[in-house]
């Protein structure tokens, strides 16, 4: 977490402790930090306060998103969406699936990217809703988000368009006008806030039915006692990351692209499976023919090297990549595949330390 | 580390020796869903014992994948056992295909110089050659299932618990602390679970039931059954007669899906032909040995010739796909399967 969010959030774990729904004067003050979090978030990435919906994350603003928009509508039933999505949109398309809705899973091309024309022959008069990630977690693969919505819109002005940004935000530009967007999900700790906070914009004017019923906070779109330290934690991160944006889009993506041409240069044969262009500047997946990437992992661990592959099942087991499966690779090559992450804390040297690391363990494996 | 006791108290003794180690649980099996299995051993909250084990002796911690060499090494087979009529032992599969052989292929990739587990059995190395040993507790001991192991595999195994005793193990895992100390056993197969395993079985091979007959000794029918899985030998319930004598399956014919059934009198083996036979220290065996066909049986005198082992006096239920393992004493000298008996 960045220091100052967590100096920003901690007295609101703390004295502040009042509850922001309440009638008391701690109270009023709890409800003034929320409400000024909502407000600075709305302003940054080009949405009106009452848009932003305070959530536990990005499994929650997707969640939100997708159910909402399918159960809400009588009219329109169906959800489009692509192969390449996070489990928190996969699931929930197979659970909408079981309900009878139906659902549109797009393919990918070699290099993860989604096909506009290919979700617009998708979309017809009963689709309520399309989710495609903006970049994603694996591949750091970037969709054109403006171009499928534009295209959506064409097809059928009625369906909302989501986007799951929660990989994209703090290194793309998120503008929710310019992309087009009704629906967008952020997630507070890929750039430097809490976990367990995200937020969901909705455009105005769309109603979703919500996924918590109950009291009726956040407009009635998510119930539950407001977690005042955990939006006053995205507020301050969505600033910070916003005007480091720049910096890390160039400082960043040189220590990756260094990272890079070092383990294309020193280990024979491996394969970048990020795509060349159209690439995110923090996300690196390689694969190294001959070598598994689950003994990999492990010794990487050890040597204090943080990467990883496919998701984690529950019981902390590797499994196979469905993005890398999507682009064409098999199994067993998603199995020598594996992938790592920079942040805004990442330094050449650090990746220096890395490339060497892993050309050694590579070297022993092979 | 299966998140037992055993395991952990294991992974404790080698730490406390001054070893670098490292604790590993397999994924071995998951429902067709993906799910986890949630009741029997390997499930979720096992690979949570054994992970927290792991942190509270600082060791690190990984879950490996095994599941694809488990469903075609221990699954499949365990399936096409019961559907021709041989009893299996899954566990002893489990441990012949998966974990001295697939798993101790990866010790070099992962650095490490030995396996250790949490059996009851010990190993000595004796002249240059390794010996594998019945467990310090008797009534644990494990070697049976252990068997099959080469000097190459033995060369590279440790048991450190198989030098206690299963009360000294929960006494070291209390005095601890751990978590484990006072875990029951599992007595289920893990991928069975707490169901029938005719139940799984017709989950998974509804072909394994085939209607067929149940006959006598002299092949007259007296009776059909819904397919021969559901049957082993020895077995006295369910086989849907009513006679008045006690009848128990003495036979199970797998290519005509034919019951044989009779007295208790017709149960007596007298041998059994020998499949994948496994001589510990490599060389091939003739002429008196003590056999054990069962994993809390007692060893009974009998005697080798090439691949036929002949018992001293007949043996009560043995069926084609059980294990038979070989004493001198307290070691192991071998182990095989019985591909059929006479």
């Amino acid at each position: 977490m960045r220091p100052e969010v967590w100096e920003a959030m901690s007295p609101y774990s703390g004295d502040v402790f009042g509850n922001p729904s309440g009638v008391h004067g701690v109270s009023r003050t709890a409800k003034n930090a929320l409400e000024d979090a909502r407000e600075q978030i709305a302003e940054l990435i080009g949405a009106k306060p009452m848009e932003i919906v305070f959530t536990s994350g990005g499994t929650e603003s997707d969640n939100l998103a997708i159910k909402g928009a399918v159960l809400n509508s009588s009219e329109r039933r169906g959800l489009v969406t692509s192969a390449i999505e996070h489990e928190a949109v996969l699931e929930t398309a197979d659970f909408l699936e079981r309900l009878g809705r139906p659902v549109t899973t797009v393919g990918v091309d070699s290099q993860g990217r989604v096909d506009p024309s290919e979700i617009g022959r998708a979309v017809n008069e009963d689709t309520a809703v399309v989710s495609v990630m903006m970049v994603n977690n694996e591949t750091g693969t970037v969709q054109d988000i403006t171009e499928i919505s534009t295209v959506v819109k064409s097809v059928n002005p009625d369906t909302l368009v989501h986007t799951d940004a929660v990989q994209a935000f703090g290194c793309e530009e998120v503008d929710v006008d310019s992309l087009g967007l009704d629906l967008l999900t952020i997630s507070a700790h890929k750039f430097g806030g809490p976990k367990g906070s995200g937020i969901l914009y909705v455009r105005d004017g769309t109603t979703l039915e919500p996924v918590l019923h109950g009291g009726g906070q956040e407009l009635g779109r998510r119930s539950g006692t407001n977690d005042v330290a955990s939006a006053v934690g995205i507020a301050t991160a969505v600033k910070l990351a916003i005007d480091d944006r720049e910096r890390f889009e160039t400082e960043v993506r040189a220590v990756r692209d260094h990272m890079e041409s070092r383990l294309v240069g020193e280990i024979e044969d491996l394969v970048v499976n990020t795509p060349e262009t159209g690439r995110s500047s923090h996300h690196l997946n390689v694969r190294v023919p001959g070598v598994r990437n689950e003994t990999l992992l492990m010794l990487l661990d050890q040597r204090g090297v943080a990467a990883s592959a496919g998701s984690a099942c529950q019981s902390g087991a590797a499994t196979v990549s469905h993005v890398l499966e999507a682009m064409g690779l098999t199994p067993d090559q998603a199995r020598e595949s594996v992938r790592f992450t920079f942040g805004w804390t990442s330094t050449q040297d650090e990746a220096d330390e890395a490339a060497d690391i892993v050309k050694d363990l590579v070297g022993r494996l092979r | 580390m299966s998140g037992g006791v055993d395991s952990s108290v294991a992974a404790a003794v080698m730490k406390d020796a001054g070893h670098d180690v490292m604790g590993v649980t397999l994924k071995l099996w998951s429902g067709p869903r993906g799910e986890a299995p949630t009741a029997g051993c390997c499930t979720v909250s096992d690979a949570e014992d054994a992970r927290r084990v792991a942190a509270q002796l600082d060791i690190p911690y990984y879950v490996l994948d095994h599941t694809e060499d488990f469903r075609d090494g221990v699954v499949d087979r365990f399936v096409a056992d019961y559907a021709s009529g041989r009893t299996p032992n899954p566990c002893i599969e489990c441990n012949r295909t998966v974990k001295f052989d697939r798993l101790l292929a990866r010790l070099d990739d992962f650095q490490c110089d030995v396996l250790v587990t949490g059996h009851h059995a010990r190993t000595r190395l004796v002249d240059g050659s390794w010996q594998l040993i019945r467990g310090r507790d008797a009534a644990k001991d494990q070697s049976y299932v252990l068997s099959m192991l080469t000097q190459d595999q033995l060369s590279r195994t440790r048991f450190p618990v198989g030098e206690l005793t299963k009360q000294e193990v929960r006494r070291m895992a209390t005095g601890m602390g751990m978590r484990t100390a006072h875990k029951p056993e599992s007595m289920d197969i893990c991928f069975v679970g707490r169901r029938d395993y005719r139940r799984f079985l017709r989950d998974v091979a509804p072909d394994a039931f085939s209607p067929g007959s149940v006959v006598d000794g002299d092949g007259n029918q007296i009776g059909t059954h819904e397919g021969i899985a559901d049957f082993t030998v020895g077995q006295r319930r369910g086989l849907g007669i009513a006679v008045g004598e006690p009848r128990f399956v003495i036979r199970i014919e797998g290519d005509t899906s034919t019951v044989v059934v009779g007295p208790r009198g017709d149960l007596g083996v007298s041998g059994a032909a020998l499949a994948q036979v496994t001589w510990t220290d490599g060389a091939w065996r003739e002429g008196r040995v003590m056999a054990q066909y069962r994993a809390h049986g007692e060893p009974v005198p009998a005697s080798i010739q090439g691949s036929a082992l002949s018992f001293a006096e007949p043996q009560e239920a043995i069926a084609p796909g059980q294990t038979v393992a070989f004493y001198d004493e307290d070691v192991v000298v071998g182990g095989a399967l019985i591909a059929s008996t006479a």
